[in-house]
């Protein structure tokens, strides 16, 4: 019976192994689909867009036309509203994560502030969209503005780069906080000169991240009822207006009404001439190389860390 | 550095001078110590304020519109026709395209999530999960309104033909783009939870003479089920709230069915509609999408509880 039974044995021990690369097949599967449909998605905006990204597309305003319509205000409004954006969601989300991390004590109310954090990051985009609706364009009086949409994408990724800064300052031994104290230095030199340096890298990728995730936000900029349609530039500072003859000032180009790269792209997809789906295309090609690029250097900036800080 | 400029070896400084002056500068040091923690705290509370403001925001416009609609009828009606003369509010029925389109969207990530986890925390070796995982993670850097454009003018027409009598616009293209959209969230987080348990537990199954998979499913997957569960949930408040995807692929028009096939609009693209026109600040419409969104709030919150509950349930303790 013995040989018999190591037969059986062996045919066990091998239908399991067959399972074991069944599922490994399975996984590569499973990772494929996912992977090729990115760039399957990559290469038809690229098939369709690319004989379209001439000069003139980033120096022509939309039009009704589509062989002449362009993303110069877009790309101008994007960059506007990201730099309102970055200027707001970088200092406060590096602040308010230095204070958490280092500063507080163990009470309800970083409690309640931690808490609110991770639900802040679940709350669905549109739904900053209405806050902004509802706060900054009427009961503050902003309006449809550049300045309201950079606020409510600060407020939105805010959470992000309040986790990564988190992070990074958790990754530093406490001995480098130990030996600065020593030196005498005070809480703030010691965030200041020591924690924030050694963090940068860290930060760096979360804001990264956090911008990438900006720049192609939709939804909460329609919300806020942002035009679509828009044939100008913001106004620069000290620039002519001829209408009223006056200069604009330093300030003036935060209240102008704007239009974003991820709305002019929804506006021309949603148009049924399949002439402004290439424009479309084009555009969304654009977009796409900005924000991988971006997330690539987040990736290669969190590699670098990985492999160069050994504490 | 304010201690470092001062000179204590002046030669007019008595030894009292020197500690009243040190006490002195000790006294500004604190003070400016203290105003900076004030300050930090100040940039912490930020996220408070920010819920404090979308709950005061939500409640306050739907407050203002269940004074003009009953929310009985809000709960009952079976038509969604706010901007008609006839207006009927019946959140059924976007709540209806919401919730069928979620469910496409996670008959694609779950499963798919699921097993791109569980081969890259125990089947890939440390190389390939190096460059997969982030590969993987740059699907979610995609912006939406680009899924909506390729759900529409990629997805649909190919599915029209399998299925001929598909509409241009549907759930189908759309919940199904978005589930390829949710997979990177629901693969990276149960990918953490599965890398958690301890090793000594994959050991211990390996020395009972386990094989990969045994070991996956039978030890790996059940000691990490709270904090799946917690990926699941995540992905499922990504599909509820996803906005682009549907308002670009899934058409805008109301309908009440949980038909995959057919076009329909949800909470999230009724607000995206409505914000596309030029409706007068507080008016019933404009009330509307604040209902519809603390509608939507609500519909999350749920699954978050459900989730932390599940957590709890099921949290292992090493």
């Amino acid at each position: 019976m013995a040989p018999d039974k190591t037969l059986k044995l062996r045919a066990l021990i091998r239908k399991a192994r067959r399972f074991d690369i069944l599922f490994a097949l399975l996984g590569l599967m499973s990772l494929s689909i996912a992977i090729l449909t990115l760039a399957a998605l990559f290469v038809d905006m690229a098939v369709t867009g690319i004989p379209r990204l001439t000069p003139e597309f980033f120096t022509n305003f939309p039009s009704r036309r589509a062989a002449e319509a362009g993303i110069l205000s877009s790309w101008v409004g994007s960059i506007l509203v990201m730099m309102v954006t970055a200027l707001c969601a970088v200092p406060l989300g590096i602040a308010g994560a230095i204070y958490l991390e280092e500063y507080a004590r163990k009470n309800w109310l970083t409690a309640v502030i931690e808490i609110n954090i991770t639900n802040l990051a679940g709350v669905p985009s549109i739904i900053y969209g209405l806050l902004a609706l509802g706060l900054f364009v009427y009961t503050f009086g902003l309006g449809q503005s550049i300045l309201t949409a950079g606020l409510t994408l600060a407020l939105l990724i805010l959470p992000i780069v309040i986790t990564a800064t988190r992070e990074a300052l958790r990754s530093i031994p406490q001995h480098v906080r130990e030996a600065a104290y020593a030196c005498g230095a005070s809480q703030w030199q010691v965030v200041n000169d020591h924690l924030l340096k050694y963090s940068t890298p860290g930060i760096l990728t979360g804001v990264i991240i956090g911008m990438s995730r900006a720049i192609g936000e939709t939804a909460p900029i329609i919300t806020i009822g942002a035009l679509t349609f828009i044939a100008f530039l913001p106004p620069a500072p000290g620039q002519l207006n001829i209408e009223t003859g006056q200069t604009a000032g330093l300030f003036d180009w935060l209240w102008s009404p704007f239009t974003v790269m991820p709305i002019q792209i929804f506006n021309w997809t949603s148009r049924p001439d399949p002439r402004f789906h290439e424009n479309a295309a084009a555009a969304a090609f654009v977009l796409v190389l900005m924000t991988l690029s971006m997330n690539a250097i987040a990736i290669w900036l969190r590699y670098r860390l990985r492999k160069n800080i050994k504490w | 550095m304010a201690i470092a400029s001062h000179d204590p070896t002046a030669p007019s400084a008595t030894a009292a001078a020197k500690l009243a002056e040190f006490a002195r500068l000790k006294r500004a040091r604190q003070r400016r110590e203290r105003l900076i923690e004030l300050v930090l705290l100040a940039a912490a509370s930020v996220s408070v304020f920010t819920t404090v403001g979308i709950v005061f925001i939500l409640l306050r416009e739907s407050i203002a519109f269940f004074s003009n609609v009953p929310i009985w009828d809000f709960l009952t009606d079976t038509q969604w026709t706010p901007l008609f003369d006839d207006a009927h509010f019946g959140i059924m029925v976007l709540m209806a395209g919401t919730l069928s389109s979620s469910f496409v969207a996670l008959c694609v990530a779950i499963p798919l999530g699921t097993i791109i986890a569980i081969y890259l925390s125990e089947f890939a070796g440390y190389k390939a999960r190096e460059v997969l995982k982030p590969l993987l993670e740059l699907l979610s850097g995609v912006p939406t309104i680009i899924y909506g454009f390729f759900a529409l003018l990629v997805v649909t027409p190919a599915l029209q033909k399998i299925f001929p009598e598909l509409p241009g616009f549907n759930i189908l293209s759309a919940g199904l783009v978005m589930g390829v959209m949710i997979i990177p969230y629901v693969a990276s987080l149960s990918e953490d939870a599965m890398r958690a348990v301890p090793m000594s537990l994959r050991e211990g199954a390996y020395a009972m003479g386990s094989t990969r998979f045994q070991t996956a499913v039978k030890v790996v997957v059940p000691s990490a089920l709270s904090g799946i569960a917690a990926a699941y949930i995540l992905g499922i408040s990504r599909a509820v709230g996803e906005t682009m995807i549907l308002a670009v692929a899934a058409g805008m028009q109301p309908n009440l069915t949980l038909n995959p096939m057919e076009s329909a609009s949800t909470i999230t693209s009724f607000i995206v509609q409505v914000a596309l026109g030029d409706l007068p600040h507080g008016s019933v419409g404009y009330q509307t999408i604040f209902a519809a969104g603390l509608s939507l709030m609500l519909l999350t919150l749920v699954f978050n509880l459900a989730g932390y509950y599940l957590r709890n349930k099921y949290r292992e303790a090493y």
